[in-house]
């Protein structure tokens, strides 16, 4: 380890340079959602929390004022309040079923507030480098936002990482794209309709954000066609007069096996949303429960009015036009490339994080280093129903971890040797998930809560 | 019982929405105190607090706020609340508040509090003559007031008399004046009163004061010992007093202590 220790004073040297030390103290990296949670959690469990932010606001994704938010105008969640909420701090009762994306935001800086947490964090700082540290602690190197102003080096006891996963856009790679006259872009700098306007528009992607804007697209575009590369299942916002998410919990709680749980599920959905075939759409290739769920009331209807053409994946951009998987040919002027986003830890050594050549870290839990025990990520997840509250107990489990560690070393180091260390990598899926770049965090959020609910009462009480 | 995170009543049963009676007042200047929420017990509204303590706390630097469960008070009606609704109100306007808040319960609204700490993490709570329920409760009751309690059994209202609620210091036109005001809890949570499953443990782990009234003829001392010890403290007592500490003559006995509690350190 190349630190040497000066012990007349609190500061240290790593490569020639000073390291303030912040003793027992947690950094958290990222003020949005997951960080928010973890700070809170954190701090409840007793620990200083020093958090960085390179925005300027709390709310990460959610904050739209951010260049790096991926909200829209008419976003709104997809989950509803239960599901949406950090499970101590619930939603107004008088807010809708499923809220406007600038709701959430209301709601982040409410949470704030509430827990006095804005103290806490350093705005327009960001994370240039983590790296592990004497005795398991962790040195984390930050500059202003933009780059100008030096680097400053703290040491903390532990990181907690919630840098999010829906800022880096993934941009998939098509013959000829260079060569196209119209113009591309990611749904990340789609922002509002007025963009679409009076556009002959393809739409790039079957997930969430691909079908709204091609909702938006059939009601402001001259046309819109909507490319996927496979058959979806696309639930329904509400399902006998309630939300679809609470009616599949309803279902989930009768503790089914999973095969009666599908057909269960396929049957309300025949009986409300009915045959897509009939639409022009293509058949589901995979059961429900198998890919991240489509929450969409309006894009069948859509389809129904005219407004979207459902067409397959995209072959090759020629100079004016798109020729597609079936061979047609179609000449839009905008492309929507609502293909998603990566999850990126640049500050990170890739090796700290278990991530190997398939780029994917390799974390228990999706949230514990199995090398580090000092070192955790929140919010790596994808889920089938909304993700605060799943993160909220992911974080609780990280402070009950690292208060574990202080309290009683052994248990813990007995815990930790055999509970994560060694733990194999699970999915947290009974159903069998189909493997695409976007699904490798995916968890069932029943199956995920179960495992974590053990972890939890391993530990025991906080 | 450690805490329980796969909750598929809340998710996939939330409780309905209803609209909330909150009175409140707050002190002239912010001081940094941490928000007060007063939850009344079985029967009565936010304005049981409004009498006394709500200014009183708000003079002594603390945002006081009281709420009225749905049903009562002010409070849109909820003939068929639970306690699960009851504590879904507390949590409701709590996190409503610009900072974490402290909860105080009095009577049953003690028990709505209990529940309440498991959903919200309060910064600490109190609960001051609280009737947690049980057969032993329906026991001290069917002795002490059979009267006005077994009509209750049956699903009518609960009674309660005004020298169970005062003690003989409040003029009877007075005591008269607010058992007059008194309305009733849902009859299922009437019963749940008597037979419901215990509280899962708090959240964020809130430092919990008991006090009460020896004199209390709704709740005996022992049960008041009872409930201390569950959060491993004694209960701070004021003989002499009715169940209705925040109605009593000597109302203000009670709530100093309270916020004496606070300021020494509770919440800091």
């Amino acid at each position: 380890m190349p630190t040497s220790t000066d012990h007349d004073s609190a500061t240290l040297w790593r490569d020639g340079r000073p390291v303030y030390d912040r003793g027992e103290t947690v950094c958290v990296i990222g003020a949005g959602v997951s960080g928010l949670v973890a700070i809170k959690n954190l701090k409840e469990h007793g620990f200083g929390v020093d958090c960085y932010e390179r925005e300027t606001g709390v709310g990460g994704a959610w904050n739209w004022r951010h260049d790096r938010s991926p909200v829209y105008a008419s976003a709104h969640l997809i989950s509803s309040k239960p599901f949406t909420q950090f499970p101590d701090f619930p939603m107004p009762d008088d807010w809708p079923d499923y809220p406007h994306h600038s709701q959430v935001l209301a709601y982040l800086e409410r949470y704030a507030d509430h827990f006095d947490l804005r103290p806490h964090i350093w705005f327009g700082t960001e994370v240039v480098k983590v790296e592990p540290a004497d005795n398991q602690k962790w040195d984390v190197t930050t500059r202003s936002t933009g780059g100008y102003g030096g680097e400053r080096t703290h040491r903390y006891a532990a990181v907690v990482v919630a840098n999010g996963h829906n800022w880096a856009p993934s941009m998939p790679e098509y013959e000829g794209i260079d060569g196209f006259r119209g113009k591309i872009m990611h749904s990340s700098a789609y922002q509002d309709p007025a963009q679409l306007r009076g556009k002959r528009v393809l739409v790039v992607g079957g997930g969430n954000t691909g079908c709204d804007i091609a909702v938006e697209a059939a009601q402001q575009a001259a046309r819109c066609w909507h490319s996927t590369r496979r058959g979806y299942w696309y639930a329904p916002k509400y399902v006998l007069g309630r939300p679809a998410d609470q009616v599949n919990d309803a279902i989930l709680a009768l503790r089914l096996p999973l095969r009666l749980r599908q057909w269960l599920l396929h049957w309300t959905l025949r009986l409300t949303v009915g045959d897509l075939t009939r639409f022009g759409l293509r058949k589901p290739d995979h059961k429900i429960y198998e890919t991240h769920p489509i929450v969409n009331s309006q894009l069948v209807y859509h389809v129904g009015h005219g407004g979207i053409s459902p067409v397959p994946d995209v072959k090759r951009f020629r100079q004016y036009s798109v020729e597609l998987a079936d061979g047609t040919e179609i000449e839009p002027d905008l492309v929507v490339l609502a293909t998603g986003y990566q999850p990126r830890f640049e500050f990170l050594a890739p090796e700290l994080l278990g991530i190997g050549a398939d780029g994917r870290p390799k974390l228990h839990l999706h949230a514990f280093s199995r090398q580090h025990p000092t070192l955790s990520v929140v919010g790596l997840l994808e889920s089938d129903s909304g993700l605060p509250t799943l993160i909220h107990w992911q974080s609780v489990a990280v402070a009950r971890w690292l208060r574990l560690r202080e309290a009683a070393p052994q248990k813990a180091g007995e815990f930790w040797s055999s509970q994560v260390a060694k733990a194999p990598d699970r999915r947290w899926m009974s159903a069998n998930v189909k493997d695409t770049p976007r699904h490798w965090f995916e968890i069932a959020h029943v199956d995920y809560l179960r495992a974590l609910q053990k972890t939890l009462h391993e530990m025991g009480p906080a | 019982m450690s805490t329980r995170i796969i909750r598929f009543r809340d998710w996939a049963r939330p409780v309905p929405p209803a609209r909330r009676e909150v009175l409140s007042a707050t002190p002239e200047s912010d001081e940094g105190k941490p928000p007060v929420l007063f939850v009344p017990g079985f029967g009565h509204g936010a304005w049981a607090f409004a009498e006394y303590w709500l200014e009183h706390a708000a003079s002594r630097g603390f945002p006081a706020h009281a709420v009225s469960l749905r049903g009562h008070g002010g409070s849109g009606p909820g003939p068929k609340a639970t306690l699960r609704a009851y504590s879904h109100d507390v949590v409701q306007v709590a996190a409503s508040l610009p900072r974490q808040a402290v909860l105080v319960g009095q009577g049953a609204g003690a028990l709505v509090v209990e529940r309440a700490l498991a959903r919200y993490p309060a910064r600490a709570a109190v609960l001051a003559a609280p009737v947690l329920g049980g057969w032993a409760t329906l026991a001290t009751a069917l002795r002490r007031n059979p009267a006005g309690t077994l009509p209750a059994v049956f699903g009518g209202r609960l009674r309660m008399g005004r020298r169970q609620l005062f003690s003989r210091e409040v003029p009877e036109a007075t005591a008269k004046a607010y058992t007059a005001r008194l309305g009733r809890a849902s009859t299922r949570a009437q019963w749940q009163l008597i037979a419901h499953r215990a509280a899962e443990p708090p959240v964020g782990d809130p430092p919990v004061l008991v006090v009460g009234s020896p004199d209390d003829r709704v709740v005996p001392a022992s049960a008041l010992t009872k409930a201390a010890r569950r959060y491993g403290g004694a209960p701070l007592l004021f003989p002499g007093m009715g169940h209705d500490l925040m109605l009593d003559a000597r109302w203000r006995e009670p709530v100093d202590a309270i916020l004496d509690w606070l300021d020494k350190g509770a919440t800091m």
